[in-house]
């Protein structure tokens, strides 16, 4: 299936989302990647806000290159996710609804995504300068000492996603190699 | 003998850093084209556009291909009948933060491992440092993400664990690896040498022309049968499942101990970057 969607997303918007899906992504997300993520746990720890409003939101993990004159971005293709785990289901548990990233994730996060109804989008690992086609605004809104992994408010338009994990758990990173591998005969 | 001044390499490294990191090369497109056009599983097919679509776009924009543009690593080789005049070091280092400040590229340095602070202009770079026979300098730009070099695996096998015992550890590897160094990858595989010499041959195998074969026709025949072992693990571009696993296998051997068989296995993304110029 092929789906438009706008962040934020309803628990509807996020459940419908079936492993395989495309996903054209418009509205508001936000960036992250593992010293923000380290923030944000020390934040909620200490009883504070997040920077950004986590129900129904969407973290892109992205750090991206600086922004030349005349660009809203420099080239933003996402980061590996797997040094985000350890954070993120702190942040599903408080409603955010999809992540945006690239390769595997723990058992943990998979399991916290289906506790609370998430799901997680993969966008296209270095397509850094096809990815920065998509963002028509950014901000820094916090940790800007961070530089290029400080937290950005994007707004984006027909961001290109596939659904590799949906919110019942069903992995795209094993089932579709194993699927391949079963088809040509290397099961 | 030829006197060369480090400060010469400044303005090359400069010019190298910035356009390897927006125009990709010649022999990794040619692999790319070359998967798509044997891809038939959608998801990876599709990616493998993505893939392509993106780098003609970077070179069109004047963007980086990849938000990580890297640690820089420099690879100079300095002919026997040169004298290299200077603090070679901090010349490749200021061309490095050049390259890095007016490119508008990502500076992913950090000053200390534990420590973490960035040092804001990408430096220092990773100065590998090597002779060759004339009076010529050869200078290798190779920016280096780390999406793929945190997936890089190192193993003392034992002697009697033979080809067979390389081969098991190269396909666990990419296995393990599956979609986080962003397939499809270039597997550099050293085989052989010590604990940190087998590092070094499976990184300078990424340096060779993308599927290019080793001059050994034994291990060339053994590239041969890892890009087919591990185009069977199903990865795929992006790890969606496909045959577009890996654009080449590259394999470096060196003499080694009676008593070891050091293998490593080093990965590049498929934004493999480097550029070679004769000074």
């Amino acid at each position: 299936m092929e789906y438009h969607l706008t962040a934020p997303l309803s628990l509807e918007d996020s459940k419908k989302l079936r492993m395989g899906d495309r996903v054209y992504l418009s509205g508001t997300i936000y960036t992250g990647r593992d010293a923000a993520h380290k923030r944000f746990v020390e934040a909620l720890d200490r009883g504070e806000d997040l920077p950004f409003p986590v129900e129904g939101s969407v973290m892109f993990f992205v750090g991206p290159s600086p922004a030349a004159p005349g660009q809203v971005i420099g080239a933003c293709g996402p980061t590996s996710s797997y040094r985000m785990d350890a954070f993120s289901p702190r942040l599903l548990a408080l409603g955010q609804r999809a992540m945006i990233g690239k390769g595997k994730r723990s058992p943990e996060v998979i399991q916290a995504m289906q506790d609370h109804g998430a799901v997680y989008l993969a966008a296209v690992g270095g397509a850094g300068a096809l990815l920065a086609g998509c963002v028509k605004e950014a901000q820094v809104i916090a940790y800007e000492d961070l530089g290029a992994e400080a937290v950005r408010k994007l707004r984006v338009e027909n961001m290109p996603l596939l659904v590799v994990i949906d919110s019942e758990g069903n992995n795209l990173y094993e089932s579709g190699p194993a699927a391949w591998r079963a088809e040509n005969g290397y099961a | 003998m030829r006197i060369f001044s480090a400060d010469d390499l400044i303005g090359p490294i400069k010019r190298m850093c910035i356009e390897c990191n927006r125009v990709l090369p010649d022999d990794v497109r040619v692999r790319l084209q070359a998967l798509k056009e044997e891809e038939d599983s959608p998801a990876a097919l599709s990616a493998l556009e993505d893939i392509i679509h993106n780098y003609q776009l970077a070179e069109e924009s004047q963007m980086p291909i990849c938000q990580d543009t890297g640690m820089a690593l420099v690879f100079i080789w300095v002919g026997e009948d040169v004298f290299l005049q200077g603090d070679l070091e901090a010349a490749v280092n200021e061309g490095v933060r050049q390259g890095y400040t007016e490119g508008y590229l990502r500076k992913s340095i950090v000053s200390d491992p534990l420590r973490r602070v960035n040092t804001g202009d990408n430096t220092p770079a990773a100065v590998y440092l090597f002779r060759m026979p004339g009076d010529k300098v050869k200078v290798t730009v190779a920016p280096k993400g780390f999406g793929s070099e945190n997936m890089g695996r190192l193993k003392m096998l034992r002697p009697g664990d033979g080809v067979e015992g390389v081969k098991d550890f190269v396909v666990e590897s990419v296995k393990l690896a599956g979609p986080n160094p962003c397939p499809p990858i270039v597997v550099g595989v050293g085989i052989g040498g010590n604990f940190d010499k087998v590092a070094l041959a499976a990184k300078l195998s990424l340096l060779r022309e993308t599927g290019s074969h080793n001059p050994d026709p034994y291990y060339a025949d053994l590239e041969a049968e890892l890009y087919d072992l591990v185009s069977q693990t199903g990865v795929g571009a992006q790890g969606y499942g496909g045959r577009s696993t890996a654009l080449a296998v590259h394999v470096e051997a060196l003499p080694t101990h009676i008593a070891g068989l050091p293998v490593a296995v080093n990965i590049n993304c498929h934004a493999t970057r480097h550029m070679t110029e004769v000074l």
